[in-house]
């Protein structure tokens, strides 16, 4: 079992009469990257929060490494910290600069040196390119100087997996390319992630497995030359087939 | 008499009022931030068991005339409670009860208006919902209650008045004194009117100064 990184298991969710998440079950190896696609409103960013619980969902588990996450009580603040998360709008801290978005989570959380801290929060800022906008508050960054700045922020608490929810459907085709240039090291470097997006091109290019989701359930799933090429299932193909019009 | 010669013997007196006058305000605006602001917290986080007397509260002290209240408190509720407090510890704190209902609200609104991923990003970073409270949430809602919250100085001041009525030797309770001893009328109220204008102005442009040394760029509130 110990194999998988991150498990989820049977996972359910309903807000109330409608059904978001119908039984969603797959395993995460230690430095892949799964790529979630699927028409909107399929459950994919639900899916992202019901793994770290910002989602209660009401019924199936999450593990990580071998430890339950789902149905764990107070003790979610320290699986969190294990999983970063990475938001369609950023949600960067606006009072805070750059560096100091990256170094709170280390300074309040793992209560990590100020001075530590700071080396630390440089270090993930020069890993996205941003070190040079260290003292800019977030309302004087572009959203994709941003979106690298939350990056950089989930690396300095060194998760074991990083969730990224629509990290570039605010962005225009330029900002999103930098972005998924940072992603792509990230990739490289062996960062476990979890990706929705509807960069094909991203998927195709740096997927381990693509999972298309609709409907709240797992439609097919396989590695990116398989799902995007070869689709065995009609839903995916008419997906796959829409979306490469574009 | 004339009002020269009345200012300079009874200079020292009304100075004195000018120091209760802003000890009042000063308590009163230090009572009020340090339970309007769990006030709000209560009213945004808490669960219902503490929600409804946080929304009696707010309700009690906003709803009756201040007049009504300091008698209340100082012929009533605290000599029943047995506790014999000065008339300045009573103005003090039935200002700062008062005030505390007002800036509640003035904090809830801003801790309403931060965009839910502040907290959300917080708990996903492994912090606690009290903790990303105190270190995202809190900073950040106090810099958007800071404008509203600099109208409760002059709202303070010119309320602190009333508690003439319970005989506080604060400015107005000092000057109707003055009048009273040398039957000029006009010339003495127009000084504690003066005075209490020059309070008004002083006292705003230190929160004016504030509200610059905390302006962060792009962040809602804007210097000048």
């Amino acid at each position: 079992m110990s194999d998988y990184i991150l498990r989820v298991v049977d996972l359910h969710k309903n807000f109330g009469e409608r059904e978001i998440l119908h039984g969603i079950s797959f395993n995460v190896k230690k430095g892949e990257t799964i790529v979630f696609i699927g028409p909107s409103g399929t459950g994919k960013s639900t899916l992202l929060r019901c793994i770290n619980q910002l989602t209660v969902p009401d019924r199936g588990h999450v593990y990580i490494d071998d430890d339950e996450i789902t149905g764990c009580g107070h003790r979610i603040s320290e699986y969190r910290q294990r999983i970063g998360m990475v938001f369609q709008n950023f949600n960067l801290f606006d009072h805070l600069t750059a560096v100091q978005n990256v170094e709170i989570a280390p300074i309040k959380v793992r209560k990590m040196d100020k001075t530590l801290a700071r080396d630390k929060a440089m270090e993930e800022l020069r890993r996205v390119g941003m070190e040079d906008w260290a003292d800019h508050y977030p309302s004087e960054l572009s959203g994709g100087q941003a979106q690298r700045v939350s990056i950089a922020r989930s690396l300095a608490m060194d998760p074991e997996v990083i969730l990224f929810d629509e990290p570039t459907s605010a962005l225009d085709p330029e900002l999103t390319r930098e972005v998924l240039e940072v992603m792509k090291d990230l990739a490289k470097s062996g960062m476990t992630m979890l990706v929705v997006t509807h960069e094909m091109g991203f998927a195709r290019s740096v997927a381990t497995e693509v999972v298309f989701m609709e409907g709240g359930q797992i439609v097919e799933q396989g590695p990116p030359s398989e799902i995007m090429k070869n689709p065995k299932h009609p839903r995916t193909r008419e997906f796959i087939g829409k979306i490469s019009e574009h | 008499m004339d009002i020269i010669s009345i200012l300079i013997a009874w200079g020292p007196y009304l100075l004195g009022g000018i120091a209760v006058t802003l000890g009042l305000v000063l308590s009163a605006l230090a009572i009020g931030f340090v339970l309007g602001l769990p006030i709000a917290l209560i009213q945004v986080y808490g669960n219902r068991m503490l929600r409804a007397p946080a929304a009696v509260y707010v309700w009690f002290f906003r709803g009756l005339p201040i007049l009504v209240l300091l008698f209340l408190f100082y012929f009533g509720i605290f000599p029943v409670m047995g506790l014999d407090f000065p008339p300045f510890v009573v103005g003090a704190v039935v200002l700062g009860l008062r005030g505390a209902a007002y800036q509640s609200q003035i904090f809830r609104g801003a801790i309403q208006s931060i965009a839910e991923g502040q907290m959300t990003a917080a708990l996903s970073l492994g912090m606690t919902r009290w903790m990303a409270i105190r270190t995202i949430i809190l900073p950040q809602a106090l810099r958007i209650s800071l404008p509203g919250w600099s109208n409760e100085y002059p709202e303070i001041l010119t309320d602190s008045a009333v508690c003439y009525a319970i005989g506080v030797m604060e400015l107005l309770t000092r000057t109707s004194q003055i009048v009273s001893q040398t039957y000029v009328t006009l010339p003495v109220y127009m000084a504690c009117a003066g005075i209490f204008i020059l309070l008004n102005y002083a006292g705003m442009q230190v929160i004016l100064r504030a509200e610059e040394k905390f302006a962060i760029p792009g962040f809602g509130i804007q210097s000048g």
